[in-house]
């Protein structure tokens, strides 16, 4: 208690000096909070996403999954519409089925533009393959060809209050009629779900004139089935189209597989976080050793009047630690504070667990940091201390 | 009288590279319980040496040194260090008082150290400074208060342990004629007390106060 109070009172003494020192601790700990809450949050919104798509929602993507190429990838995408007309055919019983292909493009209604538009040409089981919600008209049926329904960002842009079905709007230079409004979905990544509309896949296929095929989303009738029908897909895709040109996976892989980037991501950043509070460290190391230089008659008088090696060791250690476990202190303060301010545009969630991370963090800076001055204080000769100028 | 300090020929010698220079040669000195001692000598003569071995801050290179019966040479560096806390208070010509600190907790450093309670500490802090004349001056730092303050909350910080011998080195050699005078009134106040005092000095005045002299010269006492 005396020790902390006088280490308190030595850090005081030099209030710039010490505010400085701390600033690498504090800039550490800072970012290791604001980055793991960035990424905490991000993987609950994604995860939050995706269950929100149906636990028994499976994907087919082009390419390998954990392979030696990367999905959708450099080499060619052999995905047919054919594989999603086979895959119903066979799956009919157990599981509903709809292709999907992406293309942005320009919407054009009078003279409102709305740039960048996600583009989903997919068929007329897409609604309920991931459960889409309408909040206006209806999506398109068989007979339906140039037809969109849109989401809410483009309703916005194009129409803002104003009525929306049966409006005539462009879509890169081909006219579509719009039938239905989505429900809000929010944004991933800082992408927007909502910017985007939904159009019959043979209109789009016709239009931007391709045969290939972003996904293929089934969606299994019971959460039972889920393995079973992965495994069936699988195999009916492996007649035409070799192993690594395509994955089927199941929610549970999506978000393990996501685990699996957000915690390389906590790592990776951890790791630059890390490094910023070693240098934090050192710098601390850096001032202790000045102060025990300053100090050194101080030292002396101390032993001249009874402390032990062990006291001037304690009292060096515990004022190392108290500069670290200050700038911990206001690290996590200010990281909450900015991942709070962030959060208003990300999703950000600061789990307890970060915040006694960081602050076990700094103060352990503080006494690895501090041990070597520390130490070198405890051996001063009490005369030499004593005589120094 | 029982004799508290004993050195039987003490020597220093102080190696620094290849040079080594011989501070104290062959010294032998008793000290008794309450015994007022002054020592005088020219400047480099082995003073403060032979008083840093009193107060066990430093080790002879021979001979023995015994405190109160008791052979230091074999003591540990934490027994060495109880030993200061407890039977010895020292006075230094530079005042060495923490800045930015209190008087009282100037005062109180040597009770931290002999794990007192922050309580009796204050109390018995306040006491010493009382003793010294300085009982307005409790919350004072070093940098408001006058040299001869300073050395008094020196001497404050000596007492508080109520240790049985006090080693001045110089005590005076940093103050005007009259803080002096203060400062040895209340080392005479001690000395009637009791306490056993070992005072360093240039100033023949100031030995007067002392009731026995002993003049050092090039390493040797030469004359008790
Ligand atoms: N650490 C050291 N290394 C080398 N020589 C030293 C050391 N300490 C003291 N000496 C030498 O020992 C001699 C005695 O020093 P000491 O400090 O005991 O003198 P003193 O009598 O106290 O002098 P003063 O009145 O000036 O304080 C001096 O010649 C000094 O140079
Ligand atoms: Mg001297």
């Amino acid at each position: 208690m005396e020790t902390i109070n006088s280490a308190l009172t030595a850090i005081l003494a030099n209030k710039l000096r010490s505010f400085l020192t701390m600033l690498g601790i504090v800039i550490g700990v800072t970012s290791v909070i604001l980055l793991i809450s960035l990424v905490t949050g991000l993987k609950t919104y994604i995860t939050n996403q995706i269950q929100e798509l149906g636990a028994n929602l499976l994907i087919v993507i082009p390419g390998r999954i954990g392979g030696a190429r990367s999905p959708g990838g450099v080499q060619a995408n052999r995905l047919e519409f054919k594989d999603a007309v086979n895959l119903r055919s066979k799956l009919a019983s157990e599981a509903q089925v709809s292709a999907a292909i992406q293309r942005n493009a320009t919407l054009k209604f009078g003279n409102k533009l709305d740039k960048g538009v996600a583009v989903f040409g997919v068929e007329t089981t897409y609604p309920q393959v991931i459960s889409l919600k309408l909040t206006e008209g209806r999506f398109f049926n068989q007979s339906d060809r140039k037809v969109a329904v849109i989401g809410t960002t483009v309703k916005n842009n194009l129409f803002g209050e104003g009525k929306t079905t049966g409006q005539i709007i462009d879509v890169a230079g081909i006219k579509y009629t719009v039938i239905g409004v989505l429900g809000p979905r929010g944004a991933i990544f800082g992408i927007d779900l909502d910017n985007s509309i939904y159009i019959p896949i043979s209109s789009s296929q016709k239009q931007f004139g391709i045969d290939r095929l972003n996904t293929i989303y089934i969606s299994a009738n019971s959460a039972d089935s889920v393995k079973d029908v992965q495994q069936k897909a699988t195999n009916l895709l492996k007649k035409r189209l070799s192993e690594d040109e395509f994955t089927v996976q199941t929610q549970e892989q999506t978000l393990s597989t996501i685990s699996q980037v957000t915690g390389v991501l906590s790592l990776a950043l951890g790791g630059i976080a890390a490094i910023s509070l070693i240098v934090g460290g050192i710098g601390i190391m850096n001032i202790m050793l000045v102060s025990v230089t300053e100090r050194t008659r101080e030292i002396g008088l101390r032993k001249a009047v009874g402390a032990k090696p062990k006291d001037i060791r304690n009292q060096f250690l515990i004022e190392a630690i108290t500069l670290s476990g200050l700038g911990g202190i206001i690290g996590i303060i200010l990281g909450v504070v900015i991942s709070f301010i962030i959060g208003r545009f990300f999703t950000t969630t600061v789990p307890w667990w970060s915040v006694i991370l960081s602050f076990g963090f700094s103060t352990l800076v503080g006494v690895i940091f501090g041990v070597a001055p520390a130490i070198r204080a405890s051996r001063l000769d009490p005369i030499e201390a004593l005589r120094h100028e | 009288m029982s004799v508290i300090v004993k050195l039987s020929k003490v020597t220093k010698i102080y190696l620094s590279g290849e040079v080594s220079f011989q501070a104290l040669k062959d010294i032998d000195l008793e000290v008794k319980k309450g015994e007022f001692l002054a020592i005088i000598g020219a400047s480099g003569s082995g003073k403060s040496t032979m008083m840093n071995i009193i107060g066990l801050l430093d080790h002879p290179t021979s001979g023995t040194y015994k405190l109160d019966g008791h052979d230091t040479s074999r003591l540990q560096e934490n027994t060495l260090a109880e030993i200061r806390n407890s039977k010895i208070g020292f006075v230094f010509q530079s005042f060495n008082l923490l800045a930015r600190t209190s008087a009282i907790d100037n005062v109180s450093l040597p009770l931290i150290y002999a794990g007192v309670d922050s309580a009796e500490r204050s109390k018995k802090a306040k006491q010493a400074l009382e003793q010294v004349g300085l009982a307005d001056k409790f919350s004072s730092h070093p940098n408001q208060l006058s040299g001869g303050q300073q050395q008094k909350v020196a001497i404050a910080r000596a007492l508080v342990n109520n240790p049985e011998i006090i080693l001045a080195d110089e005590p005076t050699g940093n103050l005007d004629t009259r803080s002096g005078e203060e400062v040895m009134a209340i080392f005479e106040n001690l000395h009637k007390e009791g306490k056993t005092i070992i005072m360093i000095t240039h100033e023949e005045d100031i030995a007067h106060h002392a009731k026995r002299k002993i003049r050092m010269k090039d390493g040797e006492i030469w004359k008790q």
